[in-house]
């Protein structure tokens, strides 16, 4: 039964649309994730050293173990918003005759190897090698290492277990806050005794089977819960959450666009992808600190021009360049009636410049850095307005990815395409091209000049960008349809 | 109404549809039957212009759906759940579509009042969005979407598929009463003979993207689609 159970995981993972993407993707994601691995197995291997340097009179072994006991809460908390026992795979096995004790078993087990508990390894076993031939006791650096391999399974199982249950996350910062803060005014330092605890366990590794023991109940307490919970109205079951409307009547004064506007509007707040972009949009903001704080970059001023494109570009950076695509599941629909391509693409314009100087309007305490930053935003507006909205429109004419946000799970990258990657060129290098050749060879204001005139060329132009846009989505009409209908 | 000429469709090699020639006169009720892979849901989507087809073209009140779009204007059309927003209520989707059809609220309340049975209280004000309602619900309001803004053609794919015994009956009763007038033409496609032996008064047969039969239907159209079928 096992062996059945890992073929077809095997199966489901490579013929997963999600392994079949553009290979471009694929590379990315797999230097993410190769990225990840190796910060871990740099810290790793560095952190003896690094601890040694900072603080030579005192242990670094004995530094790490104090902390641990922040790192498991810290996992805990991460692994609660992220993490979830991946159960539906099962529901095709529940009217098959396999035991659902085996059912409860393989899902459990399975979550044993997932990568939250992976990612930690890459920590703990070279900070252990670095140990060993540092002339730690080599039996009690293993003895640590065992039971810090079991801590991160319990912290495994314990997350399921709290995992539907929201107060639980409250209680877990709670617990971390008040730590850190008793830490803070010298209350009472939760550190000492954490450390005493891990320090022990290495000096006894007999207090290892601890974590055995800990383990093992917490596996048995999920297996408990989980074994009469294997039905479709429980564990298996998809919660529903209740419909909010707002009232969006104040968008029908902008006429023919409305309807769409006011999709739009529900689109980006009912579904947690665009949610979280819209979010993310008001970050970007903050973006321009890293680089205007910085005395390097003041001297770099097309650095300066990137940053504040960013500024007020988040938005429509993130939302734009994957439209149609947010209307990918029901473009056939929309295909069908009787509207103007115009008043469709134009509402997707209004909702990037609305957002765009709204980001803009919050970004007057920018003026802080002095009005020549202030300007640089300014213009970086300009030009998101003019130029990147309806570039972005027209790229998205390109998109042949569908986007099913009804699935939306975390880490969606529906969508993604190489041309997410190419738009960037012109978006991001046009810009801070222009500014560095006019800043360079011209100077005086001449980039700020150069850029703005760009946007308000493109905005002066609008009716024919527009007519040119809506000609290239008529033409990919049917292409995109049929590439929108395909299952991501 | 609806004129079909030569219409084929090849997708490579295979040819999945390859219809001479067929006509749909204004006020017909229009059946389409046939197995899995006939070519209903391709027909239909070339009558819509979501698809374009190989060779031939469609035109329809002398409006060719390739060259215009005002047809769209007096075509209303249900193929499948891709049609509904997802994230959007029942009413917030009706609302979209009558705007799109040039419905005021008024308009929209009134019309949707007329199906307060068809819905049969499971649909409006549930406070759940289109995703989260059952795969009958989805349909119900989606068949509703496609007779918004007083279309002269209505196309509905599967129609009866995934609906309860009693707003099968509901639908069958709404579908006669819009022919009845002879006003508004109907295509329905479905599985089930006697629905549209009930509903249509013509039926097509396709398989494997060939017209095999053109029936007027009588009484014993029923007959004659079950003995085709088994055989």
């Amino acid at each position: 039964m096992t062996k059945h159970f890992i073929t077809l995981e095997w199966k489901k993972h490579f013929r997963s649309s999600h392994w079949q993407k553009g290979i471009a993707l694929k590379i990315i994601m797999g230097f993410l994730g190769l990225y990840f691995l190796a910060t871990f197995l740099f810290i790793g291997t560095g952190a003896y050293f690094i601890l040694k340097k900072l603080y030579p009179e005192q242990d670094p072994f004995e530094i790490v173990n104090s902390f641990l006991l922040y790192a498991i809460l810290g996992d805990l908390a991460i692994r609660y918003l992220m993490q979830k026992l991946p159960i539906m795979n099962i529901k095709p096995f529940l009217t098959l005759p396999v035991e659902k004790k085996k059912l409860a078993h393989y899902v459990l087990r399975k979550s044993s190897f997932s990568l939250f508990n992976i990612f930690g390894l890459f920590f703990y076993i070279p900070f252990s090698v670095v140990l060993i031939s540092k002339g730690y006791d080599t039996l009690g650096v293993l003895g640590w290492l065992f039971f810090m391999i079991l801590i991160i399974q319990s912290i495994n199982f314990l997350n399921f277990l709290i995992n539907k249950n929201n107060q639980a996350l409250v209680l877990i910062v709670i617990i971390l806050g008040g730590f850190i803060a008793l830490q803070k005014f010298g209350v009472f330092d939760i550190t000492i005794y954490g450390g005493q605890f891990f320090n022990s366990v290495y000096k006894e590794p007999i207090y290892s089977l601890i974590g055995l023991f800990i383990l093992m109940i917490l596996y048995r307490l999920n297996y408990r819960q989980l074994r009469t919970q294997v039905y479709l109205d429980q564990a298996l079951s998809e919660k529903t959450e209740e419909a909010k409307s707002a009232d969006l009547s104040w968008v029908d004064r902008l006429g023919g666009v409305a309807p769409f506007i006011k999709n739009d509007i529900r689109l980006i707040w009912r579904n947690k992808r665009t949610k979280t972009i819209f979010l993310f949009s008001f970050l970007f903001l903050f973006y321009g600190l890293i680089f205007f704080t910085q005395e390097i970059y003041r001297e770099i001023p097309a650095v300066l021009m990137f940053a504040s494109l960013f500024v007020t570009g988040g938005f429509a950076l993130n939302y734009g360049q994957f439209i149609p695509a947010w209307d990918s599941v029901h473009y056939k629909m929309l295909m069908s009636q009787g509207f103007s391509y115009r008043k469709y693409l134009e509402s997707k314009w209004i909702l990037m410049v609305v957002m765009t100087i709204v980001l803009y309007l919050l970004s007057f305490p920018y003026l802080y850095f002095g009005i020549d930053i202030f300007l640089m935003i300014s213009v970086g507006a300009i030009f998101n307005i003019g130029f990147n909205s309806f570039f972005l429109l027209y790229a998205g004419s390109f998109n042949r990815k569908r986007i099913d946000l009804n699935t939306s799970a975390f880490g969606n990258t529906q969508g993604t395409s190489a041309t997410q990657f190419v738009i960037i060129i012109p978006i991001m290098l046009f810009p801070v091209l222009t500014f560095w050749l006019f800043n360079k060879f011209v100077g005086g204001n001449s980039g700020y000049i150069a850029i703005a005139a760009v946007g308000l060329i493109c905005l002066i132009l609008k009716n024919q960008l527009m007519n040119f846009i809506e000609k290239k989505y008529i033409k990919n009409k049917y292409v995109m349809i049929n590439a929108f209908g395909k299952e991501a | 109404m609806i004129t079909i000429d030569t219409i084929s469709k090849k997708y490579g090699t295979t040819e999945v549809l390859k219809i001479s020639s067929l006509h749909i006169p204004k006020g017909q009720s229009f059946g389409l039957v046939g197995n899995n892979g006939a070519g209903k849901t391709t027909l239909f989507n070339i009558l819509l212009d979501l698809i374009r087809p190989t060779t031939g073209m469609v035109t329809t009140n002398e409006i060719q759906v390739n060259k215009s779009e005002s047809w769209k204007a007096f075509t209303g059309s249900f193929i499948d759940e891709s049609f509904l927003i997802g994230y959007l209520t029942p009413e917030e989707y009706f609302d979209f579509i009558g705007d799109l059809r040039g419905m005021n609220k008024v308009e929209i309340t009134e019309f949707l009042t007329q199906f307060d049975e068809f819905f049969n209280e499971e649909v409006l004000g549930k406070k759940k969005y289109l995703r989260d309602l059952s795969k009958g619900n989805q349909k119900k309001a989606g068949i509703v979407a496609a007779m918004m803004g007083n279309p002269q053609v209505i196309i509905l794919d599967e129609p009866f598929a995934n609906l309860d015994p009693t707003t099968q009956i509901r639908l069958k009763k709404i579908l006669k009463k819009i022919t009845d007038d002879r006003d508004i033409t109907v295509l329905v496609s479905s599985h089930d003979l006697s629905h549209v032996t009930e509903v249509c008064e013509r039926i097509v047969v396709l398989d494997r993207g060939i017209v095999v039969k053109d029936l007027e239907t009588s009484k014993e159209t029923l007959q004659e689609l079950e003995s085709y079928f088994s055989a």
